[in-house]
């Protein structure tokens, strides 16, 4: 019995997890290509209240994820023009849409404010949803849940074994290599960069057609999960696999802070769901604090089993930025 | 020369005209009476000295977090973590009245001492941003957006946990300290002169920190080239943490006039969004300090102004959000789009300038 519910809740964390892992897979392709795609926070938001209102209109709730791409690609697609046509900041453009999506998302989204609207059903796969444990784990999940495992193995494999994901990989790491090799980077870095907007778009979508179906404005609670999924996709180290590990040990800790607050009931429940956030500062120290200088200085001076050791467990957490992530490429 | 100053006016003209349009349709979109919404936006802000003073009030935090945050991006460092740096302010600045309260010292000194506390707890949490950057390696925006959640569980479990209401705690923050322990403000206003003064002082400072000394020349050569400005003995990670240390302290003032001067207490939302409107404010003017205290003059008018919206129009008060967004980033695309010109009409009689150090490995050039 107590086990069921435990599988029901996992199954649950999964569920929840999904749209994180999107976005993140999202901004892991734009990132690849070179170019980070900051205004995550504002997109999810904008196309949690657009998908919503269009399926809402519509009554049809793919009509609803296809506006959430749309309107996802249509900023990753300013970011594009702002960063890789006119050479501005990336940062800049992208924490200005950030903001400016968000307030346009509250603003369009008052009139629809607490409409209850069509919401995603699961959809069991037969056969396997009848598998003890895996079953209610993996298969009686809605339609996007799927589409998230999906997408972790096909843009992993994308990415790492294909010729394509070759020269994505190029493009972000040595643009002029690819260069000469006869790509050409920056329709490339608009195409993915687009493409990673419209990815992007499917996690409002699923937030407000799903996880936490409808829109409720500010109380929608959604605010700052863009910020979070931009942390992830830095521990993920630019790695769909490595990213979904991310997501779901996020999406775990924000479920055992529910667990846990009726047995800590003098932590009030907002503490509770933001512990994972000082966990995540330090996961992406360790990540990052083997490219600082003075580690290495430092082991140097160790005996040489605990230099090997320690170096070695540093190299796993490793995360390595594309070398040339929100750099300008020219060709004059 | 002259051709192109005036070239850039009008891009920027341009520009205005371009946001104004974008909010227009964005209310057109939902079916709105744009000129009435903009009237009311007016009328709200500088239609009477009473609704004046409250863009005074949002003015000061504002241009508070503005003077800091010219000081990190001079140093080429994108300090979000600001939103974090003031909560600490507010709540170190709370701790402070809270121990004094009851000590029966003089008022002023408590309030002083308060303010002191609130520089220390923002140039703190600075500090632990910069220290991640500069030891951690991790990203100053990755490792701020970090802090700023931790910080708001931080105060939220403040004002939940130790220093709730006696009762029962709530969401409205914790008990209001004696109107005595807060800056003394005009009678029949909100309104403390002092808070505004301590805007308008730490502005100068930063103006003439960055123009007028050998500090601010060496700080611009770190944000403009790290890795040149250390090969000519600047010290470089020294620098930036100074920086980060210098905005945290302008960004504790705003938190410690947020408890001292606007809510007389700690509430969750305390930093009420002024630390990443400062960074469209600086990011609007370029990052020159002259212009700081109009443009943040102006963004708190559109605040204040657009507060009547919902009640009025039955609009969303965001509309403020939305045309200061789309003027910044307006601004961007046209100062982009200037560049690309200028740089076609004057590409065949000018060497291309070296790529820059710090970036050499993106801009190799391919033939």
């Amino acid at each position: 019995m107590t086990f069921d519910i435990l599988l029901i809740s996992l199954a649950g964390v999964l569920t929840a997890a999904a749209p994180v892992l999107i976005a993140v897979i999202g901004e892991t392709i734009s990132e690849r290509a070179g170019v980070i795609n900051l205004s995550m926070n504002g997109t999810i938001l904008l196309t949690a209240m657009g998908g919503f209102a269009v399926a809402l209109a519509t009554g049809n709730i793919a009509l609803g994820f296809l506006a959430g791409m749309a309107i996802g690609a249509l900023v990753a697609a300013v970011v594009a023009f702002a960063s890789i046509t006119l050479k501005q900041s990336q940062v800049a453009v992208g924490f200005i849409l950030a903001l400016l999506c968000r307030d346009l998302s509250y603003f369009l989204g008052n009139p629809i404010m607490g409409a209850s609207g069509p919401r995603l059903s699961s959809t069991p796969i037969p056969f396997l949803s009848g598998i003890p444990i895996l079953g209610p784990l993996f298969f009686k999940q809605d339609v996007m849940t799927y589409l998230s495992f999906i997408l972790i193995a096909a843009v992993w494999i994308f990415i790492f074994r294909t010729r394509p994901g070759l020269m994505l990989q190029g493009i972000g790491e040595r643009p002029a290599a690819a260069f000469v090799r006869g790509a050409n980077v920056n329709a490339l870095r608009y195409f993915y960069t687009i493409l990673g907007g419209a990815i992007i778009g499917l996690a409002g979508p699923i937030y407000s057609l799903s996880v936490k179906a409808g829109w409720k404005g500010t109380i929608s609670g959604l605010d700052g999960i863009g910020w979070i999924a931009l942390s992830i996709t830095i521990f993920g180290g630019w790695d769909p696999i490595r990213a979904a590990f991310g997501a779901y040990l996020f999406a775990l800790l924000q479920w055992l802070g529910l667990v846990l607050q009726p047995i800590l009931p003098g932590v009030p429940s907002q503490v509770l769901q933001v512990a994972p956030f000082p966990l995540m500062i330090l996961t992406l120290l360790f990540v990052n604090i083997g490219n600082a200088e003075w580690v290495e200085r430092t082991l140097a001076g160790l005996p040489e089993p605990a230099r090997r050791a320690i170096t070695r467990i540093l190299r796993a957490l490793r995360a390595t930025p594309p070398a040339s992530l929100g750099v300008p490429f020219e060709t004059e | 020369m002259r051709s192109s100053r005036w070239f850039n006016i009008l891009m920027q003209v341009i520009a205005v005209a371009l946001a104004l349009l974008f909010t227009t349709l964005v209310l057109l979109a939902s079916s709105a009476p744009p000129l009435d919404a903009f009237k009311n936006i007016i009328i709200g802000s500088v239609g009477s000295w009473g609704k004046f003073s409250d863009v005074l009030i949002s003015w000061v935090p504002l241009l508070l977090v503005t003077a800091g945050l010219l000081v990190t991006f001079t140093a080429g460092l994108w300090n979000i973590g600001i939103e974090g740096q003031i909560t600490l302010g507010a709540i170190f600045t709370t701790w402070a009245l809270r121990s004094l309260q009851d000590s029966g010292w003089p008022p002023l000194l408590v309030i002083s001492i308060s303010i002191i506390a609130g520089m220390l707890g923002g140039a703190l949490w600075a500090a632990l941003a910069g220290a991640l950057k500069t030891f951690g390696g991790v990203n100053e925006i990755f490792g701020g957006l970090g802090l700023n959640f931790v910080a708001t569980a931080f105060n939220i479990w403040l004002i939940f946990g130790p220093w709730k209401r006696p009762g029962v705690a709530s969401m409205s923050g914790t008990m209001p300290f004696d109107d005595a322990l807060s800056l003394p403000a005009l009678p029949g206003s909100r309104l403390s002169l002092v808070a505004v003064a301590l805007a308008i002082i730490s502005i100068v400072i930063v103006y003439f920190l960055l123009k007028g000394t050998y500090f601010g020349l060496r700080l611009k050569a770190v944000g403009k080239n790290p890795r040149a400005a250390h090969l000519l003995g600047v010290p470089t990670w020294q620098y930036m943490m100074v920086s980060f240390v210098v905005c945290g302290l302008f960004a504790g003032i705003a938190g410690a006039v947020q408890v001292t001067s606007v809510y007389h207490r700690l509430i969750p939302s305390i930093s009420s969004g002024y630390g990443f409107l400062g960074l469209l404010v600086a990011m609007l003017i370029n990052y020159q300090p002259i212009w700081a205290a109009p443009v943040a003059l102006f963004f708190a008018a559109l605040n204040i102004g657009s507060i009547q919206l919902p009640v009025v129009l039955k609009l969303d008060s965001t509309l403020a959000g939305v045309l200061q967004g789309t003027l910044v980033l307006f601004v961007l695309l046209a100062d982009g789009v200037r560049q690309r010109w200028i740089k076609k009409a004057t590409t065949q009689f000018e060497p291309q300038p070296m790529p820059l150090l710090e970036n050499e490995s993106g801009k190799d050039k391919s033939q």
